[in-house]
């Protein structure tokens, strides 16, 4: 009937909208980031804990830590291998990854998150 | 037990499995999963959207069917419903507009109810039209917020929505239950408590079990699927996303790839919204483009001052009574019957 122009433009704007993710990103390519380790970090071969379950995880064990820290004033943190460490973003995590923009925020920008801790902690504590 | 539901429910467990198993380890059908079938889904879903959409702008609309839910334009000194009858343009985008917006047709969803015993009422119902409010807008914030899988830079406008989702925050830490991290997005729960409720909805209220098929279960579902399958790795299976996002990127880009790490979680995951976006076209869910084709809702209500000829009437051939006559009159008058015109000789 008379409408079918009508209901043709309102398909193509619907189209429009819905590739909106294919023509945004035209010619563009996205390699996932690449993080960058520290000597220290490097040296230190190991985490916390192994590097699979603090790529899932991190954000977890960083509450709970947090949790214990500031409820609880419990600072001592023993792994699975029975190693001790301190539990402290500041001392602990960014003695080896003192290089935020290139470890931390890399991924986070990429997967558009927005980690709080940045609120209160100083993102590189010895002023390096 | 309903046949209708068991099938829904059993069709989308399998699914689920199939993409789950398929992508585990040894059997290696990652490619076909996270690759193959997503592409022919999204091109199922525009060829198969374009096609019905098309077909029905070839149906024909001779005349005005609205419906009146208030006073049509007539004497100048009855006040007409101008939204709710409108007799022009600007009426009728404004009644499409709060109808896709709004679903005001939902809002006036009413139960008969006999009151007493004896007594028959009419009530307002509103559950459906707030749970029907619910999932929508939750949907359509999960899709706004996924963009961010689909789009480097991420645009401003799903940051936005990231962030007035999630300003609830929502933690819960204790030695057993730890939970809230990464920050909670409520659209996701509320598409899952909606779903949840349109599907009870189906199976507690006696009139639409009656109507319901595996046809309105199975969307439901799906979604119900989609939707557990989301919470769950991102507040409890915890899957790598980055490695994810590199997938995702490289489907959009026309360059992809399957990172290792992506578990068997993710691709039943985008398996089964491959399954909606290829289901779409040939199901109740257009009426995503159905609504704003409504014939009782887009057309002005102006039967009063226009007269809607059909437009393909054909100029029809009769033969009228008095041609009738002429041609039978001797016989009529031989047969005893009256006619209207006696012959001029016997007069």
């Amino acid at each position: 009937m008379k409408d079918k122009k009508k209901i043709l433009a309102g398909l193509v704007i619907f189209f429009a909208a819905i590739t909106f993710p294919f023509w945004f990103n035209m010619g563009k390519a996205a390699p996932a980031p690449e993080l960058v380790l520290t000597a220290k970090a490097k040296a230190a071969k190991t985490c916390v804990m192994p590097t699979a379950f603090m790529k899932a995880e991190h954000m977890q064990l960083l509450d709970v830590w947090r949790h214990n820290v500031v409820r609880n004033g419990e600072r001592a943190f023993v792994n699975a291998e029975g190693k001790l460490y301190t539990m402290s973003l500041s001392n602990t995590c960014l003695d080896c990854h003192s290089n935020k923009a290139e470890f931390c925020d890399r991924c986070h920008n990429y997967a558009s998150v927005r980690p709080y801790c940045w609120d209160c902690h100083l993102d590189n504590p010895k002023g390096e | 037990m309903n046949k209708n539901y068991m099938v829904s429910l059993i069709a989308v467990i399998v699914l689920f499995l199939i993409a789950y198993v398929g992508t585990q380890q040894g059997a290696g059908l990652q490619l076909v999963f996270g690759i193959i079938v997503p592409y022919l889904a999204v091109s199922l879903f525009v060829v198969g959207f374009a096609r019905r959409v098309m077909g029905w702008s070839r149906s024909a609309v001779p005349f005005r069917i609205t419906t009146t839910c208030g006073q049509q334009s007539s004497m100048p000194w009855i006040k007409q419903a101008k939204i709710d009858n409108p007799s022009s343009t600007l009426g009728v985008i404004v009644r499409m507009f709060l109808e896709i917006v709004c679903f005001r047709s939902l809002f006036r969803n009413t139960r008969m109810k006999l009151n007493g015993g004896t007594r028959l009422t009419y009530q307002l119902e509103l559950f459906l039209w707030i749970g029907a409010l619910a999932f929508h807008y939750a949907f359509f914030a999960v899709v706004v917020r996924h963009l961010r899988f689909f789009t480097e830079p991420v645009p401003f406008f799903v940051t936005l929505t990231e962030q007035v989702d999630g300003f609830m925050r929502m933690e819960v830490l204790y030695d057993a239950v730890q939970a809230g991290l990464p920050g909670v997005y409520m659209s996701g729960l509320v598409l899952l408590a909606a779903a949840l409720y349109l599907f009870l909805r189906r199976v507690f209220i006696p009139q639409v079990r009656t109507i319901s098929l595996a046809a309105d279960f199975f969307p439901l579902f799906l979604i119900m699927g989609i939707a557990l399958s989301g919470i769950f790795m991102r507040y409890f299976a915890k899957v790598d996303i980055v490695a994810i996002k590199a997938l995702t990127m490289g489907l959009v880009t026309f360059r992809p790839t399957i990172p290792e790490g992506v578990s068997g979680l993710f691709f039943a995951h985008l398996f089964l919204v491959s399954i909606l976006l290829a289901y779409f076209p040939f199901s109740k869910l257009m009426h995503l483009g159905g609504v704003f084709l409504s014939p009782t809702r887009n057309m002005t209500g102006n039967t009063r001052q226009v007269r809607h000829v059909n437009p393909w009437n054909y100029p029809v051939k009769v033969h009228t009574y008095d041609e009738y006559e002429d041609d039978f009159r001797e016989k009529m008058i031989e047969a005893g019957l009256p006619v209207v015109k006696m012959p001029e000789e016997q007069a």
